[in-house]
């Protein structure tokens, strides 16, 4: 009974997150995969994607706060961030990335700056979420087990 | 003769000017001059001190001059010239006497006017002019004096009279300065006169025989002028041909040893002298001067060619009474040079007052010569032989340069021909058709590897192999090697690897060559051996103590050579640093087989090039016996060396040490991002074992005959064990090159889904690495990648499937373990063969990867990102359906 509920409550929050645009088709494919052969997929992913975003941003906020910014690197670095998000399906971090992307060719600082911190607003919202949605996960994984 | 000439030289004279020092030496020694009693002291000393080569008879000279015909006409000559000069200083003289006379004449009239004007007479005055014209008449010194005197008393009484007598005073005045001028007039006739009377007087004295001398004085200056370095012999013979005078520019006799003799006396019947005297007797009977060239071979003086004149003399009656004869030496050019050489030596010796016995000389000049024309000899031959060195090691370079050449152009066509098969083996064929083409390809193969074996070959023995220093992974080599060797395996045998725990995990040195060298021995080995195991150790051994003899004793009897590795592998020993803190390792590689073995005879020239072990392995296993050769000479140049212990049909073990250079730490932690890490290997990268069994397959899957886990997913075994792949027909094995992980991630999981095994590497370079040491049927590229871009690894990939060997620039920026050209040909599974692996673009959809780019680069479609299992499914499904 708690297993469904749970698991209601994760399908409300994929759906806010779908209608919200925080993901997108993508998403679809890696429950996909998950349900065809692999459990335990999504988290893997979800998991390897959000330390990596992590890691990525930290080092984009380390490269902007040089005197002398290496945009090249940056755009590197937010194309990384923007394979990643759209194989995750991550839709809105992937769209502040092409926004990202087109500024950083500018070699508009301030630009590059506002950018970053409004990724960093969309990822944290979205590794909230994937954070909750990994809590109800193993809740559901928990509570099926013991069934 | 020495003795002698101490004595000569107290003799000498001082030398006159005119004639080099080392003339006057020799002249003085070589001369004894016979004294002509009649002749004056002072006039013998002048012919002693200007005669200088001259041996002659001086007796016999006068003789000649006074009887001789052309004697005689000189002497006629030399008086009629004597009388002619004489009479001219007479004439001379009368004139000026006459002359004087005239004057005096017209001197005496005008005083005579002078004295008969005045009339004025003194008696002192008469007497003196009276005196004076005894005077003119017996000129008389004695007198002339006398008479000055009385004149110069008078003039003074004269002139102390002057102011004491007015008019008187003043004739008297006069008359003594006409006397004054007379006086003066007087004495200069007197002077001449004097003078006449000395030079009538030497006139007188001079006798012809001095006038004589004194011109042949000077004839012979002349002579000796022009003839002191002339190589010339002048002499004159008598009736019976004894010399009785010779001139010798380089006399090598004394005078006692000619003047007298014959030349037969003195050359003692030597080659030429016949000839010589016979001509000589001719001209005395004939008469008639005439001319001959000949050429003397004698102890004196070697062999020298004569141009001679010879000359009768005859004397006053007509009657021959012997010969001049004049001797031009004209020997060839280059043997006179020497002996001119020589003289200028022997010039020498005389300065320095060495005293050189003529045979000495002769034998020195003789030996001098001999050895001259014996260095000569020995120069000619030695240019000849350097020339004909030159020519062959020139015909040698371009033998091997064409050899070179042709390769390259053979190999050019043979891709194209290969090629071809390939893709037609691609289409629809039937069995037989497919067998036919697959000896058309194994055949194109073995060319190609040939040639590739011969430009080796000539690479290294041109000095033109370079090698590489690259980091590289000691064990991933061995794997690589074996795993290599059991993709294209068709034997039951087992490939084992050790190594052992002490090699360092990665070290410096020429990757590809090292590969190379191990393919090479483990191909040698897998096709003798049939069965049991073909094996490589790896270990670390010590510094081998004298490499050289080591190498030199292992080539000259290998059989009993031990590896002294096996002793003394403990575990650090190898190790050494050196100044530059880098450590050496020597890295001991050992292929060993359990195969027919190698028959001892013919274990020397088994590292010799095109050599076999024999005409009946060649014919049975083919193969160009290039490949230990090459295996030899690439170990060498890395400093290394190679030996092989056999027992036939036991098995072989070839053994080879390398030095390695460790690299230093910082090197090792360089960028763990960018580090290279092939992730399908999947294995500790310390794991000393690897064992590869022959699949039973009747088509053996490269990599997946062996037992190697493919992916790096962890959950991969999970996946392939706990759940049968859906579509088993068309699996295939899929290379998925990219960067970003959770793409890696979720690409994988797709194209697993779909049933394929999937190999991941994170870059363009590690996907080269990849595509040569295993088969993919498909390839996933990403286009944006770190190191290499998935555009340029298409190309390159691509260029070798044309090609048949990898662009120059991808192996020296393999950290890891590119294969070489020749290494890689034997790559291939030989059931497959090189196909075109169907490359996939995975794009972003930015400008930077636009699908016509990929498209260009040579790859065969794309799909964008991010991928989903629908397009993966489409794609994969497309080619797999048209290659399996």
């Amino acid at each position: 009974m708690a297993s469904t509920q749970i698991k209601a409550q994760l399908n409300d929050l994929l759906n806010s997150m779908f209608a919200m645009d925080f993901l997108d088709e993508q998403f679809k494919q890696l429950q996909m995969l998950e349900d065809g052969s692999c459990p335990g997929f999504i988290s893997e992913v979800i998991t390897i994607f959000c330390d990596d975003a992590e890691r990525i941003l930290s080092l984009i906020t380390e490269l902007l706060s040089k005197p002398v910014v290496d945009f090249e690197k940056v755009d590197a670095y937010v194309h990384q961030l923007k394979g990643s998000s759209s194989s995750v399906g991550a839709k809105r971090v992937a769209l502040v990335c092409i926004k990202f992307r087109n500024v950083c060719q500018e070699n508009d600082k301030e630009g590059c700056m506002a950018t970053l911190y409004e990724i960093r607003r969309e990822f944290d919202e979205l590794n909230k979420k994937f954070r909750t949605m990994l809590q109800l996960e193993q809740q559901i994984q928990a509570l099926d087990s013991k069934r | 003769m020495g003795e002698d000439l101490d004595l000569c030289e107290c003799d000498e004279e001082p030398l006159a000017a005119m004639w080099p020092t080392d003339i006057e030496d020799k002249s003085n020694k070589q001369f004894n001059i016979e004294k002509p009693g009649n002749t004056e002291e002072n006039l013998l000393k002048e012919f002693q001190s200007q005669e200088e080569k001259h041996k002659l008879d001086f007796m016999k000279l006068a003789e000649l001059t006074d009887y001789s015909d052309i004697g005689s006409h000189q002497l006629t000559s030399l008086v009629k010239q004597y009388k002619f000069r004489r009479a001219n200083a007479f004439r001379l003289l009368q004139e000026e006497l006459d002359s004087l006379s005239k004057q005096r004449q017209e001197i005496e009239q005008r005083k005579q006017d002078i004295l008969q004007e005045h009339r004025f007479v003194e008696k002192n005055q008469i007497s003196v002019l009276d005196d004076g014209y005894d005077i003119w008449g017996a000129p008389d010194l004695e007198r002339a004096k006398k008479v000055t005197f009385l004149y110069k008393n008078e003039i003074d009484v004269g002139v102390n009279m002057t102011g004491e007598y007015g008019t008187v005073g003043y004739w008297k005045g006069r008359a003594v300065r006409l006397e004054r001028l007379l006086e003066d007039s007087l004495k200069r006739e007197n002077i001449l006169v004097q003078k006449l009377q000395e030079c009538a007087k030497m006139e007188e004295q001079k006798l012809p025989v001095e006038e004589l001398s004194s011109i042949l004085k000077r004839a012979d200056n002349f002579l000796h002028f022009i003839l002191q370095n002339a190589p010339i012999v002048i002499a004159h013979q008598d009736k019976d041909l004894r010399y009785r005078f010779i001139y010798n520019h380089f006399p090598s006799l004394g005078e006692e040893d000619i003047i007298g003799k014959t030349d037969e006396e003195i050359l003692l019947g030597s080659e030429g002298v016949k000839e010589f005297q016979d001509f000589k007797r001719e001209v005395l009977e004939n008469g008639k001067a005439a001319k001959r060239e000949i050429t003397y071979a004698t102890p004196l003086f070697g062999k020298k060619t004569f141009l001679t004149y010879v000359e009768p003399v005859f004397n006053k009656k007509g009657e021959i009474i012997g010969i001049n004869y004049m001797g031009f030496e004209v020997t060839d050019q280059v043997p006179s040079d020497s002996i001119f050489r020589l003289e200028c030596f022997i010039h020498a010796s005389y300065k320095f007052k060495i005293i050189f016995d003529f045979i000495s000389m002769q034998l020195v000049k003789r030996e001098k010569l001999a050895k001259y024309r014996e260095e000569m000899a020995v120069q000619k031959a030695k240019e000849t032989e350097l020339s004909k060195t030159i020519h062959v090691t020139e015909e040698t370079m371009r033998a091997k340069q064409m050899l070179a050449t042709m390769s390259h152009e053979i190999r050019s066509p043979l891709t194209g021909v290969v090629g071809m098969a390939e893709i037609l083996a691609n289409t629809n064929v039937d069995m037989e058709q497919r067998q036919l083409l697959d000896v058309i390809l194994s055949s194109g193969d073995l060319v190609l590897q040939l040639i590739n074996d011969i430009l080796d070959f000539s690479k290294v023995e041109s000095g033109v192999m370079q090698l590489e220093e690259t980091k590289f992974r000691p064990r991933e080599v061995v794997r690589h090697v074996l795993q290599t060797a059991a993709a294209s395996l068709r034997k039951d045998l087992i490939l084992e690897g050790h190594v052992s725990e002490d090699i360092p995990l990665e070290v410096m040195g020429d990757v590809l060559r090292i590969r190379q060298i191990l393919t090479n021995l483990v191909s040698n080995a897998v096709k003798f051996t049939h069965k049991g195991t073909v094996g490589i150790n790896l270990r670390v051994v010590s510094k081998p103590n004298s490499l050289q003899t080591y190498t030199a004793n292992a080539t000259e009897n290998p059989v009993t050579q031990k590896c002294c590795a096996e002793t003394s592998c403990s575990s650090k020993v190898g190790k050494e640093t050196e100044n530059t803190g880098e450590e050496i390792v020597w890295l001991q590689y050992e292929v060993y087989d359990t195969g027919i073995g190698i028959p001892e005879k013919a274990i020397p020239t088994l590292f010799k090039r095109y050599m076999q072990a024999s005409a009946d392995h060649a014919r049975k296993y083919g193969g160009t016996g290039l490949g230990l050769a090459i295996c030899k000479q690439l170990v060498e140049l890395m400093e290394g060396n190679i030996t092989v212990k056999s027992k036939e049909n036991e098995g072989s073990t070839f053994t080879f040490m390398l030095p390695c250079k460790v690299p230093l730490e910082q090197d090792l932690s360089d960028d763990p991002d960018e580090s290279p890490t092939v992730s399908c290997s999947g294995l500790d990268p310390m794991e000393g074992f690897f064992l590869f069994k022959p699949k039973t397959f009747h088509r053996p899957k490269s990599p997946d005959s062996s037992h190697l886990k493919q992916t790096s997913s962890v959950d991969h075994d999970k996946k392939e064990n706990g759940k049968s792949r859906p579509n088993h027909q068309s699996s295939g094995q899929v290379l998925l090159v990219e960067d970003n992980k959770v793409n890696i991630m979720v690409a994988k999981s797709m194209v697993e889904q779909l049933g394929h095994s999937v190999c991941v590497v994170n870059n363009g370079l590690e996907a080269i690495r990849a595509v040569q040491q295993t088969r993919f049927d498909l390839i996933l590229m990403d286009v944006h990648m770190p190191v290499m871009d998935g555009l340029q690894a298409t190309r390159l990939i691509r260029s070798f499937e044309e090609n048949g060997y990898w662009d120059a620039s991808v192996g020296p920026t393999c950290q890891s373990s590119p294969a070489s050209s020749s290494l890689s040909q034997e790559c291939y599974d030989e059931t497959r063969k090189r196909k075109r692996t169907p490359i996939i673009a995975m794009t972003a959809n930015s400008f930077a990867e636009s699908a016509s780019e990929c498209l260009d680069s040579g790859m065969d479609s794309y799909i964008s990102k991010p991928v989903t299992v629908q397009n993966l499914k489409e794609i994969l499904q497309n080619f797999f359906a048209c290659n399996l």
